[in-house]
C-alpha cells in the first residue's frame, strides 16, 4: 500500500495579502495511498490543493513531485506531470454532454493535430476511437451509462460530481486531488461515490489526495490523515491516531477549557 | 457441429433448436447486448458455441439431469445462454428476479433446491452469499460481472467467464464434444424445461414446471398467429424470472429464431429501444402510461406552433387513426389530413419512442385505460392485448388485428380451450399448460378441475363479440354490507386512469360503503407543482397538499359519476377516500415484484387509516416500517386528511330495474 513519496509538501507558507491560509506546513504523498486532508472551514485545505497542483505559488516552501523539486508549476503543466482534481464546486462544461465532458479529459493525451482532428479521418480517426474507448470504460465503471448523451448543467448534483470524477480519472492520473467530492450528497451517493474512490484508488492504481468533511467516510477511505486548522498543521497519521489525538478533537468540537 | 440428425430434429427442446439455428441460420444475429456503448453482436452459431462452453462447464462442476439451476440478473445474453446451457444438460433454469431482496431469493433458490445459481454480478452474489447458511443444496455461485468480486475468496465462487473457458478447452476433444451431442438428443419434450415462480399476487410464490415440448409448441402457435419470423426483433427488458420474458423473448425468440437485444442497463432501456427499433414488443400498460405522461408532460414545454400543430393533429389522429388501424373505410379527406399528420407527427412521435418499425405491440397485465390505448392505435402502433398465466405459459386470449379494443382481451389463443365456471370463474386448457406446481402436487390439484382445465382465479365474461372480459380476481369481488357487488380492481382501474394516480386500494367488502386510498403519480403532480409555483420537499408534503387533495376529490367525482351510470357498480360509489402518506412499494411488501397492489397487506399494514375512513374520523395517522434500498429499516410517521364524497343518484335505474 504505502511505497515511496509521490509529493512532499515542505514548510508552505501562502498568504494573500494579510490573510494567512498556510503557514508553514509540511507533509507528503505516498504512492498508492489514500491520503485525506481534513480540518474545520476556512483551515486551509482547498488552498493546499490549489497549491499542490500549481493554482496558487505559495510565498514560502517546497514541493517535490516525483522527485522533482520546483520553484513553480502552472496547472496545465502539474496536468501533463499526472496530476488531475475535481472541485469543490462542480467545473464541468454544462452543455456539453457526459461524454464529451470526459472525453476533455484525455484532450492533453490526443496528439493528432488540429487538422486532422478537424477531418476526423485517418490517424485522427483511430486516435479517437481509442480515446472514446478509455472513456467508454470509465462510464461502464461509473454506471452513467445511461446520462452518456446527457448534458451534464440537466443532471443532478450527485451525477455531475460522478461525471467530473469520471474526466479526472479520463486523463489516467498518477496523483488525484478530490476536493469534497461527497458534498451534498445523500447516503447512497455517498457509498456509491466510496466504492469509486476505493476501486479508483486499488484498481485503477491512482494515489488520491482527498478533502471531506464525512468523518465516517474519512475514517474508511483513508491509510493516512492530514489535519489542518487555521492554515497550520496539527496532526498527522494513520485514522486512529487522528481521531484520538486531543488537539483534534479540540478544532472540531472546541477545546474544553 | 450442427450435422443434420434426420428422423432426431424433432426440436421438442430448446437446446436442439437452438442446435438447428445454428445449422440452419449460423450467420443470422441472435442476441445482440450493448456494452461500453457499442452493440455486441452475436450470430446464432456463435451462441450455440457459447452455450455448449457453458453447458459444459457446468459439467465439469459435477452438474447432471435433473438438478436445478437457479440464474438471477437483469437481462444479459449470457443469463439467457445459461438457461439454454442448463437445458442443454437436463437441469432445469430457475430464474430469479434481479430486484428480490436477499429473503426472497432464499425462499425460491431453497424451494427449488438450487445447485447451482448463475449470477449478474457483486449485487447479486452479495445477497446470496448473505444467505448462504440457509442454502445446504447450493453447491456453486458463477458470475458473469467480475467487478467488485476480486477480493473474494469463497471457493465456492467462479467466473462464469472461467467456466467456459474450461468447458471450451474439454470440448476441443472431440468425445467430449461428441458426448455433448449425445446429452442434447437425450433430452425428450417431456422433461421439465423451466420453473418460473409466479409472482405471488395471491400470497407465496409457486414454482411453475413448465415441459419444453408444451413452451415450444405454444410459442409456434403465437409465433405464426402473429407471423413473427426470423427478420424480427425484440427488445428483452422484462424480468428474467416473468413469464412474459421467457415467452415473448427466449420462448419465440428461439422458435422463431429472431434477435433478442438487451439492453445496457436498465436506465437505458428507453434509448436502446430507440437504437434498436424492435418490430415485436411487448410493455405493460404501465409503461405506456409512463411514456404518454412523459411525451405530454414534454408536449407541455414546447414551442406554441409545435403545440399547435400537435394538437392539430392529434385530434384528426383520435377522430381517424382507429378506424384506419382497424381497416374501416373513411373520407379520402380525412386519409389525405391522417397521412400529412403521420408526416409532421405521427411518425416522428413514433421514432421518438423507439416504436417506428413495430409491427406487432402487447400489452397485458392489468386494464389500460381506454384513452391510452386509444393514443396509441391511433398513432398507428399496432398495440393489442393480451390475457395470459404462468400457468399456461402466457397466452390464454390474445386480440387479431382486426379486432382491438381496449376494455376486453380478445378471443382465446389459436389451440386454447376456453369456458366461464358457474362462478364466473375464468378456466383453460391450453398447449402451454404448465405440468405441475414444484414440489407442491396438492397446489397443482387444487388448480386443475377433475376434467383437466386450469383455473384461472379471474372472474371475467365473454362479449357478444367473442372477447373475454375480466373484471377481478374471483376471490377479490365482495359485497356491501346491503348485498351491492363490490369488485376493488374494477374503481381501481376506474381511479387509476388519471394521470394524477399511481395507485389506489379500494376497500368495502363486508362494509358499509366504499373507500379508497390512493397513491399520487410524482412525476405528473410534481410537474403540475412545479408550473403553479407550489414547492415541496418530498413525496408526503406533496400528497399532504390542500390543493392536490382538491385536485384528487375531482378524479374521485368523475369517478363516482361513471360508477353511477353502470347499474351494476351504481352502489359501490367512493363515499370516502384519503391520499396514503407514502407511495406503494415492493420493497415493503405492498406491491407484488411485478408492481400489482397485495389487498390484504395493505389493509393490515394501514389499518388504522382503514378504521379512520370507517370511523367517520377527519384525519388518521399512521406510523409504518419501511424498508430502504440498501435493506436497513426505518420508521416513517404520517397523518392524511380524509375527504368525504357526495354520490350521484343511480342513473339508469329505471331501465335496470
Amino acid at each position: 500500500m504505502s511505497g515511496d513519496i509521490l509529493l512532499s509538501v515542505e514548510n508552505v507558507s501562502l498568504s494573500f495579502g494579510g490573510v494567512r491560509a498556510i503557514a508553514d506546513v509540511s507533509f507528503d504523498i505516498r504512492k498508492g495511498e489514500v491520503r485525506a486532508i481534513i480540518g474545520p472551514n476556512g483551515a486551509g485545505k482547498t488552498s493546499m490543493l490549489n497549491v499542490v497542483n500549481g493554482f496558487y505559488r505559495p510565498q514560502k516552501g517546497e514541493i517535490t513531485y516525483r522527485g522533482r523539486t520546483r520553484a513553480r508549476m502552472k496547472p496545465h503543466e502539474a496536468a501533463e506531470q499526472g496530476i488531475a482534481r475535481t472541485f469543490q464546486n462542480v467545473a464541468l462544461f454544462k452543455g456539453m454532454t457526459t461524454l464529451d465532458n470526459i472525453m476533455t479529459g484525455r484532450s492533453l493525451r490526443m496528439k493528432r493535430s488540429i487538422f486532422w482532428q478537424a477531418l476526423r479521418h485517418g490517424p485522427a480517426l483511430d486516435e479517437e476511437i481509442e480515446h472514446r474507448r478509455v472513456c467508454e470504460e470509465i462510464i461502464d465503471f461509473l454506471q452513467i451509462e445511461h446520462i452518456r448523451k446527457t448534458p451534464v448543467g440537466a443532471l443532478p448534483y450527485g451525477l455531475q460530481k460522478r461525471v467530473e470524477l469520471g474526466r479526472a480519472l479520463a486523463m489516467e492520473p498518477e496523483l488525484l486531488l478530490l476536493d469534497e467530492p461527497m458534498a451534498g450528497m445523500n447516503l447512497e451517493e455517498k457509498e456509491d461515490m466510496s466504492r469509486f474512490i476505493v476501486e479508483a484508488n486499488r484498481l485503477r492504481g491512482a494515489t488520491i489526495a482527498l478533502i471531506e468533511h464525512d468523518m465516517g467516510v474519512v475514517m474508511d477511505l483513508s491509510d493516512r490523515v492530514v489535519v489542518l486548522e487555521y492554515g497550520r498543521k496539527i496532526a498527522d497519521g494513520v485514522p486512529d491516531v487522528v481521531k484520538s489525538d486531543q488537539k483534534v478533537i479540540d478544532a472540531y468540537l472546541g477545546a474544553g477549557h | 457441429m450442427g450435422s443434420a440428425r434426420e428422423g432426431r430434429d424433432a426440436n421438442d427442446t430448446f437446446a436442439k433448436l437452438l442446435r438447428s439455428h445454428a445449422a440452419e441460420r449460423g450467420q443470422r444475429p441472435a442476441f445482440r447486448h450493448k456494452d461500453f456503448g457499442i452493440w455486441q453482436t452475436w450470430t446464432w452459431a456463435e451462441v450455440f458455441e457459447q452455450t455448449r462452453a457453458i453447458a459444459q462447464g457446468l459439467l465439469s462442476l459435477g452438474l447432471d439431469r435433473g438438478d436445478t439451476i437457479a440464474v438471477a440478473g437483469a437481462n444479459r445474453p449470457r443469463l439467457y445462454w445459461s438457461m439454454t446451457a442448463a437445458q442443454m444438460i437436463g437441469a432445469v433454469p430457475v430464474p430469479v428476479y434481479a430486484d428480490s431482496v436477499a429473503d426472497e431469493i432464499a425462499a425460491v433458490l431453497g424451494h427449488s433446491e438450487a445447485a447451482v445459481i448463475v449470477a449478474q454480478d457483486q449485487e447479486q452474489v452479495d445477497k446470496i452469499l448473505s444467505v448462504r447458511d440457509r442454502l445446504p443444496r447450493l453447491r456453486h455461485l458463477l458470475f458473469d460481472e467480475p467487478r467488485g468480486l476480486t477480493d473474494y475468496d469463497d471457493p465456492s465462487l467462479h467466473a462464469l467467464e472461467a467456466i467456459m473457458a474450461k468447458g471450451r478447452s474439454a470440448l476441443s476433444d472431440a468425445r467430449v464434444a461428441a458426448e455433448l451431442d449425445r446429452r442434447i438428443d437425450e433430452g425428450v419434450g417431456a422433461d421439465p424445461s423451466v420453473i418460473l415462480y409466479t409472482s405471488g399476487t395471491t400470497g407465496r410464490s409457486k414454482g411453475v414446471v413448465l415441459s419444453g415440448e408444451r413452451s415450444i409448441a405454444a410459442a409456434r402457435d403465437t409465433v405464426a398467429y402473429d407471423k413473427l419470423t426470423d427478420r424480427d426483433e425484440a427488445l428483452a427488458y422484462l424480468p428474467l424470472a416473468w413469464v412474459g420474458d421467457h415467452y415473448l423473448n427466449y420462448a419465440q425468440g428461439f422458435v422463431a429464431g429472431f434477435c433478442i437485444a438487451c439492453p445496457e442497463s436498465a436506465d437505458t432501456a428507453a434509448t436502446d429501444l430507440r437504437e434498436i427499433g424492435p418490430t415485436y414488443h411487448f410493455a405493460p400498460p404501465r409503461v405506456f402510461e409512463a411514456l404518454l405522461t412523459r411525451l405530454q408532460i414534454r408536449m407541455e414545454d414546447a414551442g406554441a406552433f409545435k403545440r399547435w400543430l400537435y394538437r392539430r393533429f392529434m385530434a384528426v389522429a383520435k377522430r381517424w387513426g382507429e378506424k384506419i388501424a382497424n381497416g374501416e373505410r373513411i373520407p379520402w379527406s380525412a386519409r389525405l389530413a391522417y397521412g400529412l399528420g403521420d408526416l409532421l407527427i405521427y411518425a416522428p412521435l413514433k421514432n421518438a419512442l423507439g416504436f417506428s418499425r413495430i409491427r406487432v405491440a402487447y400489452t397485458a397485465g392489468e386494464a389500460i385505460g381506454a384513452d391510452l390505448f386509444a393514443f396509441y392505435r391511433s398513432i398507428g402502433l399496432n398495440l393489442k392485448q393480451l390475457y395470459g398465466q404462468t400457468e399456461a405459459f402466457l397466452f390464454v386470449t390474445a386480440q387479431t388485428d382486426q379486432a382491438v379494443r381496449s376494455d376486453a382481451v380478445g378471443p382465446p389463443a389459436p389451440g386454447v380451450d376456453l369456458r366461464i365456471a358457474p362462478d364466473g370463474e375464468v378456466q383453460f386448457k391450453s398447449p402451454g399448460m404448465f405440468v405441475g406446481y414444484f414440489h407442491e402436487p396438492d397446489k397443482t390439484r387444487e388448480a386443475i378441475t377433475d376434467d383437466g382445465y386450469v383455473k384461472t382465479g379471474d372472474a371475467g365474461f365473454f362479449e357478444p363479440d367473442g372477447q373475454l372480459k375480466i373484471v377481478d380476481r374471483a376471490k377479490d369481488v365482495g359485497r356491501l354490507s346491503n348485498g351491492q357487488m363490490f369488485a376493488p380492481k374494477y374503481i381501481e382501474n376506474k381511479l387509476k386512469f388519471f394521470a394524477d394516480i399511481r395507485e389506489a386500494v379500494a376497500i368495502g367488502d363486508g362494509r358499509d360503503f366504499v373507500t379508497a386510498m390512493i397513491n399520487i403519480e410524482l412525476a405528473s403532480v410534481g410537474n403540475w407543482a412545479e408550473r403553479n409555483n407550489v414547492s415541496y420537499a418530498s413525496y408526503q408534503e406533496l400528497a399532504a397538499n390542500p390543493q392536490v387533495y382538491a385536485m384528487i376529490e375531482k378524479h374521485v367525482d368523475a369517478v363516482n359519476r361513471s360508477l353511477s351510470e353502470e347499474p351494476v357498480m351504481a352502489g359501490a360509489q367512493i363515499r370516502r377516500f384519503l391520499i396514503l402518506p407514502k407511495e406503494l412499494d415492493a420493497d415493503d411488501g405492498e406491491l407484488t415484484r411485478t408492481q400489482k397492489v397485495r389487498r390484504g397487506f395493505i389493509a393490515d399494514r394501514y389499518a388504522p387509516l382503514v378504521e379512520g375512513l370507517y370511523n367517520g374520523a377527519s384525519e388518521a395517522s399512521i406510523a409504518a416500517e419501511i424498508t430502504f434500498e440498501d435493506g436497513r429499516k426505518g420508521k416513517l410517521v404520517g397523518t392524511s386528511r380524509i375527504v368525504d364524497m357526495a354520490p350521484f343518484p343511480r342513473a339508469k335505474e329505471a331501465c335496470a330495474a
